[in-house]
C-alpha cells in the first residue's frame, strides 16, 4: 500500500523487537467477540491510483458546476472571484499539513497568518477584536447569542423573521438544550426590513442579518438605538463582501459581529468547509469562544506570536469553558487573509461595487420585463422577484442555457431570490432576463 | 530566521494585487442606488502587488513545521501523511465549484460522495446511520449528546442530565456536555490505566435515574484499549444511560474492530485524524457522527438517500429531527478526501491502517521504554504514553523542556501534559505512515536528549535553539493584549 512504508520483513522485525509473534497479539485486549463481529464487506473494493482518479473525475463530471454554468444562486454561499494566489498559498504543505500551533516556536507561519486575519476582520467590520475563526457563519451566530446571554444574564433572544432559514435552524438547535427562548421580530412586508420596536428588558440581544435573507440592507443604527434603550445587545450576521461599501457595524455601535467568510477566497464547495467570522467590542474579550492569537516576543526580544487568553478554552477550563470549540478553520482563515491582502483596498471595493451595480442593472431590466421586486428596501447583491411560474420550472429553462437560477423561497414557490456577484457579465445578465421574460410572455408552457 | 513584517507594514498606498474588470453595465450613482444607507468612508486593507503578497506568505509559511517535512508524533492528533490524490480531488469542479442549493438533479455525482460516506462510515464504525454535518470533533460530540438528549426527552426522561466523563478525557467532552445543558460526573482511572469499574459502579448508583449517559474515548487517552468495554456498556445501559464514544483514537481500530460492536450507541470520528484529511494548521476538520437505529429519528436534516430510481436526494422529512448543527451538509471537501482515502484501501486492505499504526506505536513503546518510563507498561494501541516524573526528580528538567529540545533534532514535539493524570507526560503517536528508520532515528534522538539532561542540562532547558524563534513570553502576551495590527494614525 503506497501510504504505508512498512515491508513484511520490517513488520516481522518489529514484532520480534516487541516480543510477540503475530500482529493479532497486539490486539489481545479487544474482546474476541467484538473482533469477530467486525464486518467490512459493504465497503468498496480497494482502488488502484489510476482507477481512483478516473472514478473521482467521473463523479465530479456528473454535476452542473459553476465553471460551466453562470450562477445566480446565493443565499449564503457565493460565487465570488478567487485570485489564483489564494490557492498557491493555501496549497503549500507548510500551511495545510501543519497542526494547531500548540508549539509556537515551530508554528509562526500559522500564528502570524491568524494574527493578520484577526487584524483584517477588525478593519473590515470596524470592531475592536476578532477571534481566529469559527466553523461557519451559522454556528458563529449561535455562539454569539449564547455569549450575549452570558454577558447580559438574560435568557431571551430576538431573531428576525428574515433570518436565513439554515442559520435560524442552527441557532434554534444550539439554544434548545440551554433553555434560552427565542422571539421573532416581524418583517415589514413592503420594505423587507425588520421591525425592531418590540424589544423588552428580558431580551439579551436582537439579531440582524446584514443584508437580510431577502437581500435587503437593514438599518443597524436603528437596531442599536432600540437595543440600548432596554439594555440589550445588537448581534449582526454580516456578508463581509457588503463591507466594501456599507458603513462598518462597529461604527454603528453593534456589539458582536459574526458572518460567513466563504466569499473571501473559499470555494462554494457544496457548502463546506466554511469560515465563521467572530468579532466584538474589546470589553467582551474574555468571554469570546474559540482561539485567539496575540503578538509577543521571544527570549531574544524578537517579535513572535502565540495563542493567548487560553484559560477560556475547553482543554483548560473543561465544563466551564466559553465554548466547546477546539478546531477552528485556520486554513480558510488563511485563504481569507490572502484574499483580502491581494484584493486590497481597491480590488475589494471594486468587487463590492460590481456586485452592487450589476445586481441593480439586472433588477431594473427584470422590472422592465414585467418581473417586479417583492421588497422596496435597498439591496446589495441579492433581491427577490415574483415570477409568473414556479421557480423550479424556470430554473430548468435556465439550466438549458447554462445558468443556475436563484433560490425558490421556502414560503413562496414563485418567488426567486436572485444573486449577482462581480463574476456575472452583462451578456449573462441579459440572457437571464431573456429566459425569464419568455415566461412573462407565456412563451413557455 | 529573520522576522517577517506584517502584511500591513509591507503595504504601500496605490499598489494593486488584482486586475478587476471594468463595469460592463451602465454605472449608476451610488447615492441613488442606496438612498439613505450609511456608507463607509475608508477601507484600510493592505495594498500590495500580487508578487509581494505571494512572497510574504511563502516567507511566513517557512516558519512552520509540517507533516510533509517530517515526523510529527503528536499524540491524540494522528498526524498521518495526507495523500496528494486527495488534493487533486478537492479541486475538481463537481466538488469544489457547486452550490449547496443547486437542484438535486444537477449534483448527482456530488451527492454520491455523501451517500457512499454515510454507508462506508456506518460499516467502519459498526453503526446503523451517520450524519456528516458536524464540522469538527467537538462539534460531533455536541451533536451526539443532543441526540442522546432528544432520545431521553422522547421517552419522557427529560430529567436525565448527568454524564459520566473520565478525568483523563479530552477537555472537549465536559465542555460539549455543558453546551448540551448536562452536568458531568468524573470517573477515575485505575492502576491499569483503564476506567475504574468500582468507581463507575458507585457513580452510576449515585446518579440514579438522572444518568443520561457516559462519554468514553476508546482506545482511551493513555492509548490503551478499555478491555472492560462490554461490561461498561452493560452497566450504563442497565441504568438507562446511553454510551458515547469519543472516536478521536479511531485510527487504532479502523478495519479491525468497531465501536458499534462494543455496545456504543453513538460516536464521532475525526476525518482529519483517522481518514487523512490534512489538519490545515488547525482546521477545517470534520466530525461525522455514527448512531444506532434507535437514535436515527433524531438525526439532523438533511440525510442523503437514494430513491427507487437510483437518484440521490436530500431528505428533510424527519419529523423528530433535532434540527441542524451546521448550515448545509458538513465539511464537504473533507468528506471527499476521506472518500478517496477509504477507496484507496478498500475492504481488502483497510485493516492495515490500524495494524501498522498499532505496530509502530508498540515498537516505539518498547524501544523508547529502555530510556523513558512508560506510564502504563502494557501493550498499547496507536500511541505510547511516557512519564518524565523521574527524569524531572533527577535532573530538574521538565517534559516541556525535553519537548522543546526535540525541535532542535528536526522533529515536531509530541503532545505534552495530556492526559492530566500522567505527571510530566509525553504522548507519542507515530501513525502507520512512518517508516521503521524514521522511528529508529527519533528514538536515537530521544536517547541523546535524555543523556543531555544529565550532561548538559542548560542546553535542554534553553531549547529550542534552531527554531525560527526561541521560547515565547506567553505571560506578556496575555497581559498586554496585542490581538491586531494597529491602524495608522
Amino acid at each position: 500500500m503506497s501510504y504505508l512504508p512498512n515491508t513484511d520483513a520490517e513488520r516481522a522485525k518489529m514484532l520480534a523487537a516487541i516480543g510477540v509473534n503475530n500482529i493479532k497479539d497486539l490486539f489481545v485486549h479487544i474482546p474476541q467477540e467484538v473482533q469477530d463481529a467486525a464486518d467490512f464487506s459493504s465497503l468498496t473494493d480497494s482502488l488502484d491510483d489510476m482507477t481512483l482518479q478516473r472514478k473521482l473525475i467521473s463523479m465530479s463530471s456528473n454535476a452542473a458546476d459553476l465553471n460551466s454554468n453562470a450562477c445566480f444562486l446565493g443565499a449564503g454561499i457565493y460565487d465570488h472571484y478567487i485570485p489564483p494566489v489564494v490557492g498557491a498559498v493555501c496549497n503549500r504543505s507548510e500551511f495545510y499539513t501543519a497542526y494547531t500551533p500548540y508549539q509556537p516556536e515551530v508554528s509562526q507561519g500559522v500564528l502570524q497568518s491568524i494574527y493578520e486575519f484577526q487584524s483584517l476582520i477588525t478593519r473590515l467590520t470596524g470592531m475592536d477584536v476578532s477571534n481566529a475563526s469559527m466553523y461557519d457563519g451559522a454556528t458563529a451566530l449561535a455562539e454569539a447569542v449564547i455569549m450575549s446571554c452570558d454577558l447580559t444574564k438574560r435568557r431571551t433572544v430576538v431573531l428576525p423573521a428574515n433570518l436565513h432559514p439554515s442559520l435560524r435552524s442552527v441557532v434554534e438547535t444550539y439554544l434548545e438544550p440551554l433553555g434560552i427562548s427565542i422571539r421573532t421580530a416581524a418583517q415589514n412586508p413592503v420594505t423587507g426590513l425588520t421591525e425592531i420596536d418590540t424589544l423588552t428588558e428580558d431580551d439579551a440581544c436582537i439579531v440582524l442579518q446584514q443584508p437580510n435573507f431577502h437581500g435587503v440592507i437593514e438599518d443597524l443604527g436603528a437596531a442599536v438605538a432600540a437595543a440600548k434603550l432596554v439594555g440589550a445587545q445588537t448581534v449582526v450576521s454580516v456578508d463581509p463582501m457588503s463591507l466594501g461599501i456599507l458603513e462598518t457595524p462597529g461604527a454603528l455601535g453593534v456589539d458582536i459581529v459574526v458572518g460567513e467568510g466563504q466569499g473571501l477566497g473559499c470555494f462554494p464547495a457544496f457548502g463546506g468547509p466554511l469560515l465563521g467570522l467572530f468579532a466584538c467590542k474589546k470589553e467582551y474579550i474574555r468571554r469570546i469562544p474559540g482561539r485567539i492569537v496575540g503578538g509577543s516576543v521571544d527570549t531574544s526580544g524578537r517579535r513572535a506570536y502565540t495563542m493567548t487568553l487560553r484559560t477560556r478554552e475547553q482543554d483548560i477550563r473543561r465544563d466551564t469553558a466559553t465554548s466547546n470549540i477546539c478546531t477552528n478553520q485556520a486554513l480558510f482563515a488563511l485563504a481569507a487573509t490572502v484574499y483580502l491582502s491581494v484584493m486590497g483596498t481597491q480590488g475589494f471595493k471594486q468587487a463590492s461595487t460590481l456586485c452592487l451595480q450589476k445586481s441593480h442593472y439586472l433588477a431594473a431590466r427584470l422590472a422592465d420585463a414585467g418581473l417586479p421586486q417583492r421588497f422596496s428596501g435597498p439591496f446589495f447583491k441579492e433581491f427577490v422577484i415574483t415570477c409568473p411560474a414556479p421557480v423550479v420550472d424556470i430554473n430548468k429553462a435556465l439550466l438549458e442555457k447554462k445558468m443556475i437560477g436563484g433560490l425558490p423561497l421556502p414560503d413562496a414557490p414563485n418567488d426567486m431570490l436572485v444573486c449577482v456577484t462581480e463574476q456575472r457579465t452583462k451578456e449573462e445578465l441579459d440572457s437571464f432576463v431573456d429566459v425569464l421574460a419568455s415566461f412573462v410572455k407565456g412563451e413557455v408552457a | 530566521m529573520s522576522t517577517e513584517p506584517t502584511i500591513f507594514e509591507k503595504s504601500r498606498s496605490g499598489r494593486v494585487g488584482v486586475q478587476m474588470p471594468a463595469c460592463d453595465v451602465p454605472v449608476v450613482d451610488m447615492d441613488s442606488l442606496l438612498p439613505g444607507v450609511a456608507l463607509r468612508t475608508g477601507l484600510p486593507l493592505p495594498e500590495l502587488s500580487e508578487g509581494d503578497v505571494m512572497r510574504h506568505f511563502l516567507r511566513i509559511s517557512q516558519k512552520n513545521y509540517c507533516v510533509d517535512k517530517g515526523f510529527y508524533p503528536l499524540g491524540s492528533c494522528t498526524m498521518k501523511y495526507n495523500p496528494k490524490i486527495n488534493d487533486v480531488a478537492v479541486q475538481m469542479p463537481g466538488f469544489a465549484r457547486v452550490h449547496p442549493f443547486q437542484p438535486e438533479e444537477t449534483v448527482q455525482g456530488t451527492l454520491q460522495i455523501l451517500f457512499d460516506m454515510q454507508n462506508w462510515l456506518s460499516a467502519i464504525l459498526g453503526m446503523d446511520a451517520v450524519s456528516l454535518q458536524p464540522a469538527a470533533g467537538a462539534h460531533g460530540e455536541l451533536l451526539g449528546l443532543m441526540l442522546i438528549r432528544a432520545y431521553h426527552v422522547s421517552r419522557g426522561d427529560a430529567h436525565r442530565n448527568l454524564v459520566l466523563v473520565p478525568t483523563a478525557a479530552h477537555g472537549t467532552n465536559p465542555a460539549s456536555a455543558a453546551r448540551c445543558g448536562y452536568k458531568t460526573v468524573p470517573i477515575t482511572t485505575d492502576d491499569r490505566g483503564l476506567t475504574c469499574i468500582d468507581d463507575l459502579k458507585r457513580q452510576i448508583a449515585a446518579c440514579g435515574d438522572n444518568l443520561a449517559g457516559m462519554m468514553l474515548t476508546n482506545p482511551n487517552t493513555v492509548g490503551l484499549f478499555e478491555e472492560d468495554i462490554c461490561l461498561i456498556c452493560e452497566l450504563v445501559h442497565a441504568a438507562g444511560g446511553q454510551m458515547y464514544c469519543d472516536g478521536a483514537n479511531m485510527n487504532a481500530l479502523v478495519g479491525t474492530a468497531r465501536p458499534g460492536d462494543m455496545g456504543f450507541d453513538v460516536m464521532h470520528v475525526n476525518l482529519h485524524k483517522t481518514f487523512s484529511v490534512p489538519h490545515g494548521g488547525g482546521g477545517p476538520g470534520s466530525g461525522p457522527v455514527g448512531i444506532k437505529a434507535h437514535l436515527a429519528p433524531f438525526l439532523p436534516v438533511p440525510v442523503v438517500v437514494k430513491d427507487d430510481a437510483g437518484v440521490y436526494r436530500l431528505n428533510y422529512d424527519l419529523p423528530q429531527t433535532i434540527g441542524k448543527v451546521g448550515p448545509y451538509y458538513g465539511a464537504y471537501l473533507a468528506v471527499v478526501r476521506a472518500w478517496a482515502y477509504i477507496a484507496h484501501f478498500g475492504k481488502q486492505n483497510i485493516h492495515m491502517i490500524s495494524e501498522d499504526a498499532v505496530l509502530n506505536a508498540n515498537y516505539l513503546r518498547v524501544a523508547l521504554g529502555r530510556t523513558l518510563d512508560i506510564a502504563y507498561d502494557r501493550i498499547c494501541m496507536h500511541e505510547a504514553v511516557f512519564s518524565l516524573k523521574n527524569l524531572k526528580a533527577e535532573t530538574g528538567i521538565k517534559a516541556l523542556e525535553v519537548a522543546k529540545r526535540i525541535i532542535d533534532y528536526g522533529y515536531h514535539p509530541p503532545t505534552m501534559y495530556f492526559p492530566l493524570i500522567v505527571p510530566e507526560c509525553l504522548m507519542i503517536e507515530p501513525t502507520e505512515t512512518e517508516s521503521l528508520e524514521t522511528i529508529d532515528a527519533f528514538i536515537v534522538a530521544m536517547e541523546k536528549i535524555i543523556a543531555e539532561c544529565h550532561t548538559d542540562p542548560e542546553t535542554v532547558k534553553s531549547a529550542p535553539h534552531t527554531a525560527p524563534v526561541g521560547r515565547i513570553d506567553e505571560a506578556t502576551a496575555a497581559r498586554n493584549l496585542d490581538l491586531s495590527w494597529p491602524l495608522e494614525a
